[in-house]
């Protein structure tokens, strides 16, 4: 031990020493010790994501187990179509992030914003996608829990629009951004241009996934329909009816809010030969209701992530239009670039646990 | 922060050449405070905010134990209604563990401490870190909305299905609890962040104080269990809002899996709460036995094993509940590797003081209190791992006392001994040693006569969460509620010492103790910086070099 | 208050009364570990107190700081405590298996219904009681359901504890060995009423016990008496103060002096928020269909559940009977 480390309070010392750049937080030594930093604290962080989702992959995996036949009737509910198209749209979103850092790191502006862009454009569409596949799912009662209702052919739809809900805030969003893109065209601000550009296309990406979405949903609808559900279904087959009757009915389902409390213990006890089929067992709040509350709760989740990526990339895009990223400084396009391949990792997990597995 | 993207500049002070900056003096206002980015006004922002709600959950601890100086044989006679005395216990619990035990040592001490035992100017993520407090205020928010919205009475446990069916805000409550367990994940990936990247030349893993071993243990539990309670708290949420009937058994969900999750989380909270208090104890008995730490080695390696350990046990809160066999049997198993590396710890401690120096100043005695009392409640650990003892302790009163013994008895005395321990490095004052060994024995004694019936009242078959109880229990019953007053006036008295010490205490010097960690090498209290260039590292328990200066009152190290 | 940890055994100063098989196993493992304990805690507190008071600061005497690491004694406190820890386990894990292997032959099977905020338990023969019997000597098996919440199945003199968890069947057996009257608590936190959620528990020999049995089965004959004798066996008791019993504090309305009287309604699906009179229509309402029905001040009061399918119309009938017989009993004052 030796006299360097007596009390020396003064603070300025090190600017002696060191050149301290702008981009450079005071108490890091060099640019490499704070990219080290910055990257360790972003992996551990996808860790606890991980374990955040873990809980509900854990919640999955135990229901599943304990009720297969639930998860193969429900998820004949789920539109394959949608979901691949969704899988696609984030695989290439991936794609436009890992360039975005290469551009980062080559101090390509403007192939940073466009990719930075791209990716919010594929973020936007898939949410525009994932808004018809829940509204759908609404308008027909396929509602988490407590609030499912019970499938049965040739029900009422919902007139409900959940759809034009779901889509206010990209729509109030996407006034706001053209707003904005017609004040930095009249200031004529580059910087501005630069930012309004991408958020204005990312919004018009929200109605493109809306409307790809239903031509998808349209599509499903009329050509391989959904199982039809109620006790006239013979075991898991799908049935040949079509099975959502688009017109309008003018009552809503309603919805039981109390549940009977009759079924507490019965509900468990039930056994298949007490029941006429399968589906009857199946196709109830206490069964693809649970189903039901495991998918709107992952891919939720899930959503709120993708609205969280949208936040910090727009972010990213702000900076990247301030030209504050080069070969020694791009570490958060770096961190957000990991911390988006992740939520894009989740959901491949996703889709086929959801979707696909029969 | 102007100070940190602009820095002041400043003549090059001298802690003995008139006006002096330090971390306290640096810059002032209320948001200089406020939206400050050093760790240090961090960690005392913290501190006045654990200790608040540290005197809440107190509060709420005697209008328990004065419920329970009566029988209450008629419930609508009895002081608290049957309701009142539910809200009272669950929102004791809650803020105990989520507001006090678990921001206390890591949040208030450790990120005071960290960045200067390491020898680094803060931590990896000063804003991050400034987040983490803010979500701690807004998580304590949400509880007091719970409190004073009156009718939270789930336990702090919230299990399912009552905590779908309570009528209370449970809603908020575990929203609160979503926030500060972000709040306490961020807290830990500073540290893991600060620690692996950050340390100065000749800092290597095995000269960081064990403080810091601790301190990155308990990070690691943080950011792999928190995430886990997150969902669960999210989850009951939407239970509540949408019915989701994942933890709800109308609904064929399943309450045991709730338990399983909670759990999950919980039983290593109980590890985020004691490990760094061990950490403390370490520091502790090596400065003031004078003397380096015993097996050194084994204490990093038993705070890592703990913390790996402590994942794989949270089954053992649910002997009862109907796991399968076989599951329940693996959890007891597994517990018992716990109880090796904490034995470990406790007899390293005691074999830190043979031949050694021992000064009995207020740190100490708070450090062998805590010996003491973690020893009791680690042994009584044995009964409730054991499976045929817990089928009858199990849910009684032998659990409170154990786990007060742990949770109290340990990290609340470790807390204060380290706060007595730092609290000159901290505040630049010293405190009147007399009056904080008097709070430490009228703690000890308080505490022991407060719990030792408890175990007692536990065998003989009280159970917990019980607002009446059978009159044969009521004199285990009195006793306890007279400790737990003792005790109350024992921490008051800690409370008076340290405030009179503020205002009357003399100038502290640098290192009143004679530690051999580099937060003595600073001033007290340390300056904004902590440490103008990287300092030079050496062994932290080597005090061949540290001598006594009389004239200074401060320990100084040989050159 | 002495500890006599050997002396008596059957009430000693840590547990109470041994009444079950298991009991003599539990509180053994129990003692040893305390012993265990006692061997571990003197020796660190001696040891602690010795060093304190030997190397204590004073002039004159400066300790050494070599004293750092012996590999021998701290493998040695390392490897001890891991058989001693093992050999607890394994101890532990006997006791278990012998409450968790499946009891013998012959078990007096007896189905426990726990819900807020009491029990009943029904017997072979179909008859129910709030407090449970048991015949001595003989093993009797639990199978217990909750109709709520969580719930536990606690008889300490026994050292049995069961968690009860809506939704699933949970099973407990024990050998009483003790004749006589013990607690039996419920042990999983289940709201308001929790602390009073007790019952008794007899230990009887087979002729009291049968004799117990077939008076149980029979309903009273008078009216009001098999009113009174529903409501304190179908969980009335718990929420509605009747006469001079029940829970007071209960969240339910009283029944004293309420018969014949106006009683105000919230509005619900089916009343508009009027009043009706407290009659037998309104009693079998109540019972049968509580949501319907609130009565004003008792909107939050829990959530009585239906009695639908567990009492017949005649049982209804002696209830409302029993209601009418307490029109001058008054509850005393709600705090």
């Amino acid at each position: 031990m030796t006299t360097a480390v007596a009390p020396a309070p003064a603070d300025q010392e090190h600017d002696a020493h060191h050149e301290h750049p702008a981009w450079l937080a005071h108490h890091f030594d060099d640019a490499e010790q704070q990219f080290d930093a910055g990257k360790l604290g972003m992996w551990i962080f996808l860790v606890t994501e991980v374990l955040f989702f873990s809980g509900m992959f854990c919640a999955y995996a135990l229901y599943r187990n304990r009720n297969p036949e639930v998860f193969e009737f429900c998820s004949t509910f789920l539109n394959e179509k949608l979901g691949a198209i969704n899988t696609g749209v984030l695989l290439f979103s991936s794609l436009t992030m890992a360039w975005a850092v290469r551009a980062s790191q080559l101090k390509q502006t403007k192939t940073l914003i466009g990719m930075l862009g791209a990716t919010l454009g594929c973020a936007a569409m898939f949410l525009g996608v994932k808004a018809v596949e829940y509204s759908h799912k609404w308008s027909i009662g396929l509602f988490p829990g407590k609030f499912y209702v019970s499938q049965i052919e040739g029900a009422p739809h919902s007139t409900v629009p959940y759809l034009w809900y779901l889509s206010i805030p990209a729509l109030i969003l996407l006034v706001g951004f053209v707003l904005y893109y017609v004040y930095a065209f009249v200031a004529a601000s580059k910087f501005h241009l630069r930012v309004a550009g991408p958020l204005v296309v990312a919004a018009l990406c929200f109605f493109g996934g809306v409307k790809l979405g239903q031509i998808l949903e349209a599509e499903e609808s009329h050509g391989d329909s959904h199982a039809a559900a109620g006790s006239n279904a013979h075991g898991h087959e799908h049935s040949d009816h079509d099975g959502h009757d688009h017109a309008k009915a003018a009552l809503a389902p309603t919805v039981n809010l109390l549940g009977e409390p009759e079924t507490v213990l019965h509900d468990v006890a039930v056994s298949p030969a007490e029941t006429n089929t399968p589906d009857s067992n199946v196709n109830q709040k206490g069964m693809a209701g649970l189903f039901f509350s495991i998918y709107y709760c992952m891919t939720g989740v899930h959503a709120f992530h993708i609205l969280g990526g949208m936040a910090v990339i727009t972010w990213l895009i702000v900076k990247s239009a301030r030209h504050e990223f080069h070969s020694k400084y791009f570490g958060p396009v770096d961190n957000v670039g990991l911390y988006w391949h992740l939520v894009d990792f989740i959901w491949i997990y996703l889709f086929p646990l959801l979707y696909l597995i029969t | 922060m102007s100070v940190v993207t602009n820095p002041v500049t400043m003549p090059a002070t001298h802690p003995e050449a008139g006006k002096e900056d330090n971390y306290l003096t640096h810059s002032s206002g209320f948001l200089s405070w406020a939206l400050t980015l050093d760790h240090k006004r961090i960690g005392m922002m913290y501190l006045v905010g654990v200790m608040s709600a540290f005197a809440l959950g107190g509060v709420l601890a005697l209008m328990i134990r004065l419920h329970l100086w009566t029988p209450n044989l008629e419930p609508n006679q009895a002081w608290l209604l049957n309701k009142t005395y539910n809200q009272v216990f669950t929102l004791h619990g809650a803020v105990m563990v989520f507001l006090f035990i678990i921001p206390s040592i890591p949040a208030a001490l450790g990120n005071f401490l960290l960045p200067i035992m390491l020898g680094t100017k803060d931590v990896a993520f000063p804003r991050l870190n400034l987040g983490s407090f803010y979500l701690w205020i807004a998580g304590a928010i949400f509880f007091l909305f719970s409190l004073f919205a009156t009718g939270l009475d789930t336990g702090w446990t919230f299990y399912t299905p009552y905590s779908i069916e309570s009528q209370g805000p449970v809603i908020a409550a575990t929203l609160g609890v979503f926030i500060l367990g972000f709040s306490s994940i961020f807290t830990g990936l500073n540290f893991i962040v600060t620690i692996n990247t950050m340390r100065p030349p000749g800092m290597t893993w095995f000269r960081m104080p064990l403080f810091l071993w601790a301190v990155y243990s308990t990070s690691i539990i943080q950011v792999l269990a928190t995430p886990v309670l997150g969902i669960t708290m999210l989850l009951l949420a939407a239970e509540k809002l949408l019915g989701i009937g994942i933890f709800d058994s109308r609904l064929n969900g399943d309450p045991i899996a709730f338990q399983h999750f909670f759990w999950f989380y919980s039983h290593p909270a109980v590890y985020i709460m004691i490990l760094p208090a061990m950490g403390i104890i370490s520091e502790l008995m090596s400065v003031h036995s004078h003397k380096g730490i015993f097996g050194y080695r084994m204490i990093a390696y038993s705070s890592v094993a703990i913390a790996l350990f402590g994942f794989l046990v949270w089954g053992h809160h649910m002997f009862t509940s109907g796991m399968a066999d076989v599951t329940t049997i693996v959890f007891s198993a597994l517990t018992f590797t716990v109880s090796i590396p904490s034995a470990i710890k406790v007899f390293n401690w005691i074999g830190t003081m043979y031949q050694g120096t021992v000064s009995l100043n207020t740190p100490m005695v708070y450090a062998l209190a805590f010996i003491f009392l973690f020893t009791i409640g680690g042994l009584t650990g044995l009964f409730l791992g054991a499976l045929s003892t817990d089928m009858h302790l199990h849910a009684t009163y032998f659990v409170i006392a154990h786990f007060h013994y742990v949770m109290m008895g340990g990290t609340l005395i470790a807390f204060l001994g380290g706060l007595f321990h730092w609290w000159p490095k901290m505040t630049g004052k010293m405190f009147n040693d007399f009056g904080g060994i008097l709070s430490a024995a009228i703690v000890f004694v308080g505490f022991n006569l407060t719990f030792l019936p408890q175990f007692v009242l536990g065998t003989r078959g009280m159970p917990r969460r019980y607002a009446s109880y059978k009159p044969e229990f009521q004199l285990l019953h009195q006793l306890s509620t007279i400790g737990a007053l003792m005790l109350g006036v024992g921490l008051l008295v800690a409370l008076l010492v340290l405030l009179h010490s503020l205002f009357y205490g003399s100038k502290a010097p640098k290192n009143p103790w004679g530690g051999a960690t580099l937060e003595w090498e600073c001033s007290s209290p340390p300056p904004h910086d902590n440490f103008s260039s990287a300092p030079t590292v050496g062994d932290p328990y080597d005090f061949s070099k540290i001598e006594y200066d009389p004239k200074t009152g401060s320990y100084f190290k040989k050159k | 208050m002495i500890p006599t940890f050997l002396a008596d055994i059957n009430d000693t100063f840590w547990f109470p009364k041994q009444a079950s098989t298991f009991a003599h196993d539990v509180d053994w493992l129990y003692n040893a570990i305390v012993y265990i304990s006692v061997a571990f805690f003197v020796p660190i507190v001696a040891a602690m107190i010795y060093f304190t008071v030997k190397y204590r600061e004073r002039p004159g005497y400066k300790g050494s700081i070599e004293a750092l690491h012996n590999t021998t004694i701290e493998v040695l406190w390392s490897v001890i405590p891991t058989f001693i820890a093992g050999w607890i386990f394994w101890q532990g894990l006997l006791g278990y298996l012998d409450m968790q292997s499946p009891p013998p032959a012959g078990t007096e099977d007896i189905k426990v219904i726990a819900k807020k905020w009491s029990w009943n338990f029904k017997y072979p023969n179909g008859a129910e009681s709030p407090d449970l019997h048991v015949p001595i000597g003989r093993p009797s098996k639990m199978i217990m359901r909750s109709e709520d919440v969580n719930h536990g199945f606690y008889v300490p003199a026994f050292r049995v504890k069961r968690d009860i968890i809506p939704g699933r069947f949970h099973y407990s057996w024990f050998t009483p060995t003790l004749e006589g009257t013990y607690d039996l608590f419920c042990s999983e936190y289940c709201g308001d009423n929790h602390s009073t959620m007790n019952a008794k528990v007899y230990v009887e020999s087979e002729e009291a016990y049968a004799k117990f049995l077939a008076e149980a089965i029979k309903e009273p004959e008078d009216i009001v008496e098999r009113g009174k004798w529903l409501y304190e066996r179908k969980g009335c008791k718990t929420c509605h103060y009747a006469g001079k019993e029940g829970s007071a504090a209960g969240p339910g309305p009283s029944y004293n002096g309420s018969w014949g009287k106006p009683v105000p309604l919230v509005k619900g699906a089916d009343a508009s928020g009027k009043e009706t009179l407290f009659d037998e229509e309104y009693v079998l309402n109540s019972i049968m269909d509580p949501d319907r029905q609130r009565r004003k001040g008792y909107e939050g009061a829990g959530n009585m559940q239906s009695y639908k399918g567990q009492l017949k119309i005649e049982q209804v009938e002696a209830l409302a009977a029993f209601m009418k017989s307490l029109e001058s009993e008054t509850p005393p004052a709600k705090k």
